[in-house]
């Protein structure tokens, strides 16, 4: 593939001082996306990419105003079309790292099925999913992802929808990356907006957010930090499953099932379970364990393999058909077919 | 018997048979060896939306006309002369149209009880004499193919389907036809069956032999090369030309060229087309719904390619939403609509003038987006070139409504040279136009044409936000202010009736003064220019004018409107131009509407100008 539609990482004198634009941020205080907002600006001046060759692209919601707050090139797009507006984007100009800014409905309930198919195509864009588990700009509707029996403005006897857990939607959706994080644990977002960076193919990352005002304390268990370390699991791939205040607590295989373990003399850290973010048994079982209460929340990388991407592939399609046929410009293109002569 | 030769001027063949039996290969063999045996011509596909109806049923019937003369064609032909019926049920749902006296000829060995019955005949029409005032060849077609491959190594179902190829060697020898370009074009084809490409020759080199050596035939016809202006030419579809107009405008402009689109009737043939020319840099995106086609397209003009997506009216539809996003984030975008019979999925295969008044309104919010339409399958490739040229020069989307009759119709083309065509030149603004004092600001327009820069991603120094929202002038930051939501509206509509400085001076067919005017608009300019022509040769006070941009209208329209005492406006839509004329000009037109999902017959238009002048 030619240069100019590889995206150019190379060392660049930036902070994070040149990816906020000045104006004013307009969620409400305490809003989970400020701390997004925040490690995303310390992230971008460390990937090694030009400003402007960063496109930020989000839908309708809270967290699609991200945009806006980002001195990048942005597209602030319609309902639910962010993922398919990237893909143009990308497609258009593979030398930008694109980043896709959306929420658990704008991402999965009217945009849903653009969300799957980019997934499956494995176009090189990243898709940062703000899950508050409600809809927050239209002032606090039941989303896709709200737990049952959540009473909101319109399920005010409870939610009787099933929710979806968008990791989960993305591994049936064949995505090459999946990995989670929550607003208020910063080192782990970094960590995973690093590798999502580094990820070629889509890149899905849900991200709890709490929202202040519809919502608050959703993720209560995983967000507090005293609570945090027994609800919640942080996997590194090649690492054992491990988590609890003491680090004290492990997942094993038994038979067919996961299992937590107190680490010990019964179960000697060598039997505990070792992450392998390549391996989809591994991830189907993180992914099953999400909203099953008998077990902590996963959160990190969960899902990372190489797959053919189809940006390099459309790329390599023109380049051989330049190769074989040679490059055509008008005059060739007028010419084609069968011509004659009057 | 001996057989005579005639001299005619057109001709206007229909091939049917059943959706199995090849007739659209058929029809297009005999267009391609027609075009480049000199004359000029006009064809319409007619086939059903099922892919395989139920075979030898009336449902299942599949149609090709064409006509072709010694003099420039304009439509595909009011009634057929020929009828090639190659079941009873083709026979029964084209006998109505073929002109008295015209020739059948049919394949006797479809004609058994059980298809005579499946089509609703009583008895064989080949033999209780009920066609007598047509001419009537019926020959064993099956059989003959049969006794000729009889050797070929083909097997009985495959030696069957040549029987098309047999119908057309036959035609072939009735219109004196040179059949070797099919013979090379099934060499090509078939490069990998050899034993098919011999057999389908075979077929045909039989029926011309037939035609030549039974002598059943009592005539054989010439039709004189037409006298078209010297130049290298080909056959194109309209779905092909305006997929080569895209190309081209992108070539010209040193563009790369991105296509969203969702397979959909009879839109398709421009996604096909346009995924075939990857050479050529071009990057076709099957999306995943017209939603997507769309917004990809969007997304891939945002970053500085020249974009476009295709579709037809449920389509279009889909898309009206984000048609709203590009224009007012003002980012250049052509959409494509081949209409279709609506509403909804309505008549998916045939065609009609069925989405004027959405192209126009279909948005929220006073949404002014260009429109202009193609006139003839060749002109699809102006039409599409000129929308793009549009949409860069002023930003904006464009949409260009096309037909199902242009789209599948085909014609002759005298291929432009690269010269020809209209300068298309983009420039983006780049960082060193810019300075701390002169800041780039992504909506400060261009004073004359209103446009804003397009700057793309990827250039230092100019990064900005763009989106849905309302924006500021000049500035494009986001804005709820009153004030500036009535000037940006304003500058919208403006930009777009500005428009009208790139319409040249409307063309009249005939006097600018007279009685009748006749007003049309995209795929009826062949049928209405038919109808006018044979009026104003009987000596009536009619001219016609054809409009290529509906939104805006000519700006000399009105002063013209103003010589002719009254305006007939045909469409295949219920009347959708009418409103438009009568709204912007309070001035009463008179309505020819036909929304059978059939094209206009020359016919029709000239019967309706001679009942409104024949009254005054
Ligand atoms: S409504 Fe909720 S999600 Fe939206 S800005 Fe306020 S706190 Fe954040």
């Amino acid at each position: 593939m030619s240069d100019k539609n590889a995206i150019k990482v190379e060392p660049v004198a930036l902070t994070r001082k040149d990816f906020v634009p000045g104006n004013e941020v307009r969620w409400c205080p305490g809003c989970g996306d400020y701390s997004v907002l925040a490690q995303v600006q310390k992230m971008f001046p460390e990937m090694g990419i030009k400003r402007e060759d960063f496109a930020v692209i989000s839908g309708i919601g809270c967290s699609s105003r991200f945009p806006y707050y980002m001195d990048t090139y942005g597209f602030h797009t319609i309902h639910g079309r962010a993922t398919a507006i990237a893909s143009g984007v990308k497609l258009a100009n593979p030398a930008l790292s694109v980043w896709v800014v959306t929420g658990d409905g704008d991402g999965f309930s009217i945009g849903g099925n653009h969300m799957i198919h980019l997934l499956r195509r494995n176009i090189d864009i990243n898709v940062l999913l703000f899950n508050n588990r409600i809809y927050g700009l239209t002032k606090g509707q039941y989303s896709p992802t709200s737990l049952p029996g959540a009473k909101t403005k319109s399920s005010p006897f409870g939610s009787i929808d099933n929710p979806f857990i968008p990791a989960s939607v993305a591994f049936g959706a064949e995505a090459s990356f999946i990995a989670r994080a929550i607003d208020v644990d910063v080192k782990n977002m970094q960590d995973v907006l690093m590798e999502s960076h580094q990820h070629k193919g889509t890149s899905f990352v849900e991200i709890y957010q709490n929202c202040v005002i519809f919502n608050d304390g959703a993720f209560a268990d995983v967000s507090n930090k005293k609570t945090r370390p027994d609800h919640a699991l942080f996997v590194k791939h090649g690492e054992p499953m491990v988590f609890g205040a003491d680090q004290n607590k492990g997942i094993i295989i038994d038979g067919s099932h996961p299992k937590v373990v107190d680490i010990g003399k019964e179960y000697p850290i060598e039997r505990i379970l070792v992450h392998d973010k390549t391996n989809p048994l591994i991830t189907n079982l993180l992914l099953q364990m999400t909203l099953d209460n008998h077990f902590p929340t996963p959160f990190g990388v969960l899902r990372q393999v190489d797959k053919p991407t189809y940006d390099e592939g459309l790329i390599s399609q023109i380049d051989a058909a330049k190769e074989k046929l040679g490059e055509g410009g008008l005059e060739e293109l007028l010419a084609l077919g069968d011509v004659w002569e009057v | 018997m001996t057989t005579q030769v005639k001299h005619v001027d057109e001709v206007t063949i229909r091939f049917a048979g059943d959706s199995g039996d090849g007739m659209q290969l058929t029809g297009t063999r005999f267009t391609e060896t027609t075009a480049i045996a000199g004359n000029d011509l006009k064809t319409l596909p007619d086939y059903p939306a099922e892919i395989r109806a139920p075979a030898g049923t009336l449902g299942g019937v599949s149609a090709f006309q064409l006509m072709f003369g010694s003099k420039t064609v304009f439509t595909s032909g009011d009634a057929p002369d020929v009828l090639v019926a190659m079941n009873p049920a083709a026979l029964k749902v084209h006998l109505k149209e073929l002109v008295k006296g015209g020739v059948i000829l049919a394949n006797a060995d479809a004609f058994s009880d059980k298809n005579l019955k499946l089509a609703g005949w009583e008895s064989n029409p080949l033999e209780d004499d009920s066609l007598s005032s047509y001419t009537l060849y019926s020959v064993q077609m099956t059989k003959l193919v049969n006794l000729a491959l009889a050797e070929s190594g083909l097997a009985p179902k495959s030696i069957d389907r040549t029987k098309n190829m047999f119908a057309l060697g036959i035609l072939f020898w009735m219109y004196n036809r040179d059949p070797e370009p099919t013979f090379r074009w099934l060499k090509e084809k078939f490069s990998k069956a050899p034993v098919l490409a011999e057999g389908n020759i075979t077929a045909i080199k039989a029926g011309y032999n037939y035609g030549d050596i039974t002598r059943i035939f009592n005539t054989s016809y010439r039709v004189e090369r037409a006298e078209i202006p010297k130049g290298k030419y080909k056959s194109v579809t309209g779905n092909e030309a305006t997929a080569y107009g895209l190309v081209a405008a992108a070539k010209k402009a040193g563009k790369e060229i991105f296509l969203g689109s969702y397979p959909i009737t009879p839109a398709s043939e421009i996604l096909h087309t346009m995924s075939k020319l990857k050479n050529f840099g071009v990057k076709t995106f099957q999306a995943e719904d017209e939603i997507a086609g769309i917004t990809s397209a969007i997304g891939a003009s945002f970053a500085g390619d020249l974009a476009c997506t295709t579709t037809s009216g449920p389509g279009l539809a889909l898309k009206s939403e984000a048609i709203g996003l590009a224009l007012i984030t003002e980012l250049p975008l052509v959409i494509v609509n081949v209409q279709r019979g609506g509403p909804s999925t309505g008549l998916p295969t045939k065609t009609e003038q069925s989405d004027l008044l959405q192209a126009l309104y279909g948005r929220n919010g006073d949404g002014e987006v260009p429109v202009i339409a193609a006139s003839t399958p060749s002109d699809c490739f102006y039409a599409a070139y000129e929308a793009s040229r549009m949409a860069v020069k002023y930003m904006t989307p464009v949409i260009l409504l096309t037909d199902g009759y242009l789209g599948n119709g085909s014609e002759p083309w005298k291929i432009p040279s690269v010269d020809e065509l209209d300068d298309f030149e983009i420039s983006h603004p780049k960082a060193e136009d810019f300075s701390e004092d002169v800041k780039f600001q992504p909506y400060k327009r261009d004073e004359v044409t209103l446009a804003r820069p397009w700057a793309i991603p990827g250039t230092k120094g100019l990064e900005h936000r763009i989106g849905g929202l309302e924006k500021v002038d000049v500035s494009g930051d986001v804005s709820y202010e009153p004030m500036n939501h009535q000037v940006m509206t304003h500058l919208r509509v403006d930009k777009v009736a500005g428009m009208t400085r790139e319409i040249p001076q409307t063309e009249i067919f005939g006097e600018a003064k007279a009685k009748l005017l006749v007003l049309g608009w995209g795929g009826t300019f062949g049928a209405i220019h038919v109808g006018v022509d044979r009026a104003q040769q009987k000596g009536y006070s009619v001219s016609q004018i054809h409009l290529r941009w509906v939104n805006p209208l000519p700006a000399d329209l009105g002063d013209i409107f103003k010589n002719f005492d009254e305006i007939l406006i045909p469409e295949l839509n219920m009347g959708q131009l009418s409103k438009i004329i009568r709204m912007n000009f309070l001035r009463d037109v008179i309505q020819l509407n036909k929304v059978q999902g059939l094209p206009f017959k020359g016919s029709e238009i000239e019967t309706k100008i001679y009942s409104i002048l024949d009254k005054k």
